[in-house]
């Protein structure tokens, strides 16, 4: 790992035996590549098998030569259309990395206010000075994504497990099963049980449950399950007299961006005309 | 021996850029000096408005991951503010327990991870593995130590669960605590390991002096973190009511984060403006540390900063000795593993202060009845500190214009650097790039 920061030699091509590896962070909190240094030695570990050549939380070098890309963040402005494109062409994979990445995840609350509104009450009389895109929206509604790590944060063995299946040439799987099949094993109490709302029967897995074993609810933060209306544990939901609809509407925090997709006709793509996601101005940019 | 130096963080092309320095010498003439900051924005302000008093501290804690758990108590604190709910002294010590293990992590984060690999010369810390094995572990340590007392108080160290309005959901467990405070008792050769890693750091820092504004709260019991009022090395204690008057934001042309000013054009918060303000509060070891570096409060240079964190780093670890020992001491009292605690919300405004590691921190929020948001405001300690980062440059760069320009954008880089901008809250990635010719 002597080299692990060390650039490309210049023409891009020079021989390696590990993955060269960049990270890299869009509009959000930071919080995944945060879990990443949060493994603390075993990042050690992870250099081992792969090169990181770019990772702004914890290096100060960067390179563009790279063949797996782990984005961080939603897009907001032109300016990180324009970045992520460019990752785009740069990575051989890119990964989305947390909800915001992944699906929209807080970003996204905002996204069913006005947007003269929400500009007016943050900068105020400033508000005509600030340009970005009016929604906030997830990596994939700009770039193909080949896979998605989500969560607020990120479970950090999740990513490592991802990591690993990447360096040995096979696919990252994330579950596809609600969160409540993990709470039974964690053997909590039912927030339902206890007069809350949860969210669990329609989250997707692959966190342990951690908000519920921490004594609260499950919050969404890991996105929906593929197939809500299928796939959500309806056992629970039955049991309450509550359909996957109303649950999702009672709370809002992660899935703005989702519910959206949902309210599209046909499962299309783009919840508002393309001419509506132009910047406003220049996009962010200067 | 004049000459031009063009110093141009170019935000469009450079992928990284957030936070730049522009610089401009025209034969020996300063023409512009400039610390850009465009932040993407997220609008928390807004997104606050309508959500229910149970959701404000869980959604603001992702203003910002370093420092989650201070947006969650500071989200907390405005909360129980407006709704005059009380916390119990117990649950007021868990916090403080909390807030300081997160404190420690990001200050352990900023001198290990980013400082020492330039002490060593090398560009991140992940060399050091091979190069200084030793002190990389002592890193290391150090910060998952700041993150167990965060994980063993509030379940995990990134948006932590357990914290709500009016108390925890559930304790740790009597046992955490005592593994705890035996990690902590051992942890003081690892705290002059760094100490004396940085020592050598310590005497590479410019000598560059500017006397400024320095804003912290402060306590008349304790070195201020949690509680207090606003304190001014200008004008002494403030109402943290008058916070606004205080942190009193304005808008500039070159940059979209907000900048803030109160007596003067710019004032300081961080590390060095708590220690400037509270110094004789720090615990006996932190206060050694200061000494062995000849930190004498009022200290005049930004670049010490980072010797102010490393205090501190010294001082959270003592203090969370001493509240362990009397959590233990009075024990837990005992409660639900799904605890809510009950609240009545009633319509009010509130707002929280509390120091966090990049300086002082501030929400306030108005509630309806229903307990629903009606308006929010956040002022974080990085825009506090561009306006003095400015003044800092435009006061530094004529002292040093004749230098080579590889060494004038070093010494600024370090400048901000200093400030331990939150990567996420508002600046980005430092860029600078010369495109000029220099003599």
């Amino acid at each position: 790992m002597s080299d692990a920061s060390t650039p490309s030699d210049g023409d891009g091509r020079r021989p390696r035996d590990r993955p060269r590896v960049a990270f890299f962070d869009f509009t959000g909190c930071e919080g995944d590549q945060l879990q990443v240094i949060n493994l603390e030695d075993r990042l050690l570990d992870l250099v081992e098998v792969v090169e990181v050549v770019s990772f702004r939380e914890a290096m100060t070098d960067h390179s563009d030569d790279y063949e797996i890309a782990f984005v961080e963040g939603g897009v907001a402005t032109g300016h990180d259309e324009r970045r992520l494109t460019q990752i785009r062409k740069n990575a051989d994979v890119v990964v989305a990395l947390g909800s915001c990445a992944a699906f929209g995840g807080i970003n996204a609350l905002r996204n069913d206010q006005d947007f003269e509104t929400v500009k007016e009450r943050v900068y105020g009389e400033d508000a005509d000075s600030i340009t970005s895109y009016p929604t906030a929206r997830p990596i994939g509604d700009v770039i193909a994504v080949d896979y998605e790590i989500p969560g607020c944060p990120i479970d950090r063995e999740e990513f490592v497990q991802a990591v690993t299946a990447l360096v040995n040439g096979a696919e990252p799987s994330i579950p596809n099963y609600p969160v409540c099949l993990e709470c039974k094993f964690e053997e909590n109490t039912c927030a339902f049980e206890r007069g809350e709302t949860c969210l669990g029967p329609i989250t997707r897995g692959g966190c342990s449950a951690t908000c519920v074993s921490a004594g609260t609810h499950c919050w969404g933060c890991r996105g929906m399950v593929d197939h809500p209306n299928e796939d959500a544990y309806t056992d629970v939901l039955e049991a309450q007299g509550l359909t996957t609809e109303e649950v999702i509407e009672e709370y809002q925090l992660y899935w703005g961006w989702q519910r959206e997709q949902r309210t599209v006709a046909d499962g299309g793509n783009r919840p508002v005309a393309d001419d509506e996601q132009r910047p406003l101005g220049d996009g962010g940019d200067r | 021996m004049s000459h031009t130096i063009d110093v141009d963080g170019d935000l469009v092309t450079r992928v990284e850029g957030h936070g730049s320095i522009v610089v401009n010498v025209d034969e020996g003439e300063l023409e512009t000096c400039e610390w850009q900051v465009v932040e993407s924005p997220r609008y928390f302000e807004s997104m606050l408005v309508g959500r229910s008093f149970r959701e404000s501290h869980h959604v603001t804690s992702r203003i910002c991951a370093i420092c989650s758990v201070s947006h969650t108590i500071a989200s907390l604190q405005a909360t129980e503010a407006a709704m005059g709910v009380s916390v119990s002294e117990q649950d007021r010590r868990l916090r403080k327990l909390a807030l300081y293990g997160e404190t420690l992590q990001s200050h352990v984060l900023h001198l290990g991870y980013l400082a020492l690999p330039d002490l060593v010369g090398e560009k991140s810390v992940l060399p050091l593995a091979e190069t200084h094995p030793d002190e990389l572990e002592t890193v290391i340590d150090l910060h998952r130590l700041g993150n167990e007392l965060t994980e063993v108080v509030t379940g995990r160290s990134v948006h932590a669960q357990r914290l709500l309005p009016g108390g925890f959901s559930q304790l740790p467990e009597e046992r955490e605590l005592e593994t705890l405070l035996d990690r902590l008792l051992n942890s003081w050769d690892a705290v002059a390991e760094l100490a004396d890693l940085l020592a050598v750091l310590a005497d590479e820092l410019p000598a560059f002096e500017r006397e400024t504004e320095y804003i912290s709260l402060t306590h008349p019991e304790e070195y201020a973190f949690t509680e207090g009022t606003i304190y001014s090395s200008d004008v002494g204690e403030i109402p943290v009511s008058d916070y606004r008057d205080v942190a009193n934001e304005y808008v500039v042309e070159h940059s979209t984060a907000k900048f803030a000013r109160h007596e003067r054009d710019s004032y300081m918060v961080g590390a060095l403006a708590r220690f400037n303000n509270n110094a004789e509060q720090l615990a006996p070891r932190a206060a050694d540390i200061a000494d062995r570096f000849g930190l004498d409060a009022p200290v005049h240079n930004p670049y010490l900063n980072n010797v102010a964190q490393l205090v501190e780093v010294a001082h959270l670890l003592a203090e969370s000795v001493r509240l362990i020992e009397a959590l233990l001491a009075d024990g837990l009292a005992p409660q639900s593993n799904y605890h809510v605690p009950e609240i009545d919300p009633t319509a009010g405004r509130g707002i929280g202060a509390i120091e966090v590691p990049r300086g002082v921190l501030f929400h306030e929020y108005a509630y309806d009845d229903a307990g629903e948001v009606t308006e929010a405001n956040c002022v974080i300690p990085t825009n506090q500190n561009h306006g003095n980062i400015q003044r800092d440059m435009e006061t530094l760069v004529p002292t040093i214009v004749e230098q080579p320009e590889d060494d004038v954008k070093h010494t600024l880089e370090m400048l901000v650097r200093a400030y331990d901008p939150c990567i996420s809250c508002s600046t980005h990635y430092l860029d600078v790039e010369f495109v000029g010719e220099v003599a």
